[in-house]
């Protein structure tokens, strides 16, 4: 498994998902195929589709209605396939804590391998956070 | 009629979604329209009674990203409502200032987007690469690019320094000559009148009855205007236009908040070289019973909050009316009758946020399916293809 | 059209239907009526003033239940608010989505967070709440209790 996982992250494609969030995060993640940070030099392209994808980005707090769309969405993603929570609503839902329409945090639902915190995170941030994944990888852990 | 279904993308006869638009077409046209929303409801307006007066400012910012500053100044607007109190000069400027940066990167991200659903990904990165100098000038005032927390009951909380205002200038001046540029792409180019115009056409009367706001009125010929006909801040002490245009289709929405980029330049190269000197807050000791009511122009219409306090350091009722709530109704009247390779740009038209747009399905009338969102921004960068072809531009 | 006027021949026209009237600032007035006379008064607002219908916001005051309507005229920047009061056992009243139809949403809005019943609506079904959520449980009512077992509400530390 480790030897397929090396190969694929020579170019890891990304396929993101919203689960109710404020939109800023992932205007970030965009903001980063824009030319001043220009994340396609690593080999990271947007996959239009799940069935594509190696890296699953996940943004927003988990409401009732999203959570059961990205259980399924899950589900239909080719192992191995990693999971990146970015922004604070998907770490723990942040002040969102107490709403009557977020009942569980993200790593209830699907498990997570890296965990990206800010309010939005900058861009910078987004790609050191997925520098250090593929580091992770490597080493093996 | 020959029709053929091309099967662009791979589709998931597995997978239901639960779609946010389902689009039912009978050939080409669509017939008819399914809407279901609820996606991003986090329950704000009851966390707001749970937190005080100061600390849902924070929680309101996070409404949208987008749209991050018209929020928070609605709120404040409504909590000075509830009893007679004055804001000092300079601060209403410096808030000026503020929602005006926002309006200018509001526009300039819907421009990119618009142009990627028409196949046209230049102008998508050229527009984004110039959203980022005025971020760079947020992020000089304020210390951040996105959330910006400049907005308290009272005031402002943080002030301008003398230093920064000739570096934002230079740094606003340098972004006009490639604004001039990006207009003239759009309004001479011979394509994208073709793709646009007459597309997608709301009526004066569907717009009035629907209570459309914003550029999605304004392009119908609807002269409304908050800053113009309730003015709030500083928006009463500066020259200004209203842009009105009369058709109501796509090509107009476009010109609209185009040269509406152009008058937000103007007004916040005004504040910055005017600001009156003085304190920056009032101070507040603690709000009486009763009820207040903000409302102001957000770059997609008017955002409106109703605050009741009852006494204690806690709202008693925070009501939130997002803009899109009351445009997004619209899309069914412009969209029925209208071909699915236009769907996605009828809907970028309105300006939802970006989520929303991820979120269309298209069924036959038979209720099978057929293409998800994807598949549809695909036919749409397609046929503008086919036309640059018949046009011999490419 | 002056200001003075529009309010002195709305309190001429409706003087049977105002419970009270609260003239606040040159740009506020708040308006209390009967419930039974919601359509006639939202009409006249809409068509022979011109205004435009803002939104509808419903307050859970512990005593009784009440909805506010507010409208804007922008050309003498005036907002009206047009209060109702309904008492917790009968949560009806008339819809104006037939006179309005932006009030068609925010209807539906108000009927699922705090259970009040439009008549004559032309779709009265759940917004934004998932559909698994119990049928007569309200989320914005002053006595709402969490009815989830399986929430968790801490951070894990």
């Amino acid at each position: 498994m480790s030897l397929k996982l090396n190969a694929l992250l020579k170019s890891p494609w990304v396929f993101h998902l919203s689960t109710g969030s404020c939109n800023n995060c992932d205007i970030e993640i965009l903001d980063c195929l824009t030319p001043r940070f220009d994340i396609e030099r690593f080999g990271m392209l947007l996959a239009g589709s799940i069935k594509h994808a190696d890296v699953l980005l996940v943004t927003g707090s988990c409401n009732r209605k999203s959570a059961e769309r990205l259980k399924r969405l899950y589900e239909q993603a080719p192992k191995p396939c990693l999971v990146v929570a970015i922004g604070e609503c998907s770490l723990s839902r942040g002040m969102f804590i107490h709403s009557y329409n977020c009942p569980v945090p993200l790593d209830k639902i699907v498990p997570v391998n890296v965990y990206i915190p800010g309010c939005p995170p900058k861009p910078e941030a987004i790609i050191a956070g997925a520098v250090k994944l593929i580091e992770k990888i490597k080493k093996g852990t | 009629m020959a029709r053929s279904i091309i099967p662009i993308g791979p589709f998931h006869p597995l997978q239901e979604e639960p779609e946010f638009f389902t689009l039912v077409v009978d050939g080409e046209t669509v017939v008819d329209i399914d809407v279901k929303i609820g996606y991003n409801h986090r329950g704000i307006e009851k966390l707001s009674e749970m937190k005080t007066f100061d600390q849902a400012t924070f929680v309101i910012e996070r409404i949208c990203g987008i749209c991050s500053t018209s929020h928070p100044f609605a709120y404040v607007n409504a909590v000075e409502d509830i009893f007679p109190m004055e804001v000092p000069e300079r601060a209403k400027f410096i808030r000026t200032i503020i929602a005006e940066g926002e309006r200018i990167h509001s526009h300039l991200l819907w421009l990119g987007l618009a142009g990627h659903f028409l196949g046209y990904n230049t102008v998508f990165m050229w527009a984004w690469k110039l959203r980022e100098e005025i971020l760079d000038v947020m992020e000089i005032l304020s210390g951040n690019r996105n959330n910006y927390a400049m907005f308290k009951p009272g005031g402002v909380r943080r002030d301008i320094k003398k230093e920064d205002i000739p570096v934002c200038l230079k740094k606003i001046d340098s972004i006009i000559p490639t604004c001039v540029m990006l207009k003239k792409a759009v309004i001479d180019d011979p394509v994208l009148h073709a793709r646009t115009k007459g597309i997608g056409i709301l009526t004066k009367e569907e717009a009035i009855n629907y209570c459309a706001l914003g550029p999605t009125s304004r392009a119908s010929g609807v002269a409304r205007d908050l800053r113009k006909n309730c003015p709030y801040g500083a928006y009463d002490k500066i020259e200004w236009n209203m842009i009105v245009t009369e058709n109501g289709d796509v090509f107009d929405k476009a010109v609209v908040r185009i040269l509406e980029t152009f008058e937000s330049i103007k007004i916040i190269k005004f504040c910055l070289e005017n600001l009156p000197d003085g304190e920056i807050d009032t101070k507040i000791k603690d709000i009486p019973p009763g009820e207040g009511i903000g409302h102001i122009e957000a770059p997609r219409g008017e955002t409106f909050h109703y605050v009741r306090s009852d006494g204690t350091n806690r709202p008693a009722r925070h009501k939130v009316r997002a803009p899109t709530f009351m445009n997004l109704p619209t899309y069914k009247t412009t969209v029925i009758g209208a071909s699915i390779s236009d769907a996605t740009i009828i809907l970028a038209a309105i300006d939802p946020c970006y989520c929303c747009t991820e979120r269309i399905g298209v069924k036959d009338i038979k209720g099978k399916k057929i293409f998800n969102g994807k598949d549809l921004i695909k036919l749409s960068q397609e046929k503008t293809l086919k036309l640059k072809k018949e046009f011999g531009v490419i | 059209m002056v200001r003075d006027e529009v309010v002195k021949n709305f309190k001429e026209k409706f003087k049977s239907d105002i419970v009270e009237f609260l003239d606040k600032s040159y740009k506020r007035v708040y308006v209390e009526i009967k419930p039974e006379a919601i359509t006639r008064v939202a009409r006249y607002i809409f068509r022979d003033l011109g205004a435009r219908f803002n939104t509808a916001s419903g307050v859970d005051v512990r005593y009784h239940i009440e909805i506010l309507y507010h409208f804007t005229i922008e050309e003498i920047n005036l907002l009206i608010s047009v209060r109702v009061k309904l008492q917790k056992d009968k949560l009806e009243i008339d819809s104006i989505a037939n006179i309005i139809k932006g009030a068609n949403w925010i209807e539906r809005e108000i009927n699922e967070m705090l259970g009040i019943n439009f008549k004559g609506h032309p779709n009265l079904q759940r917004l934004l709440l998932p559909d698994e959520w119990p049928p007569d449980v309200y989320p914005l009512r002053s006595d709402y209790q969490e009815w989830d077992k399986n929430a968790i509400r801490d951070r894990g530390v």
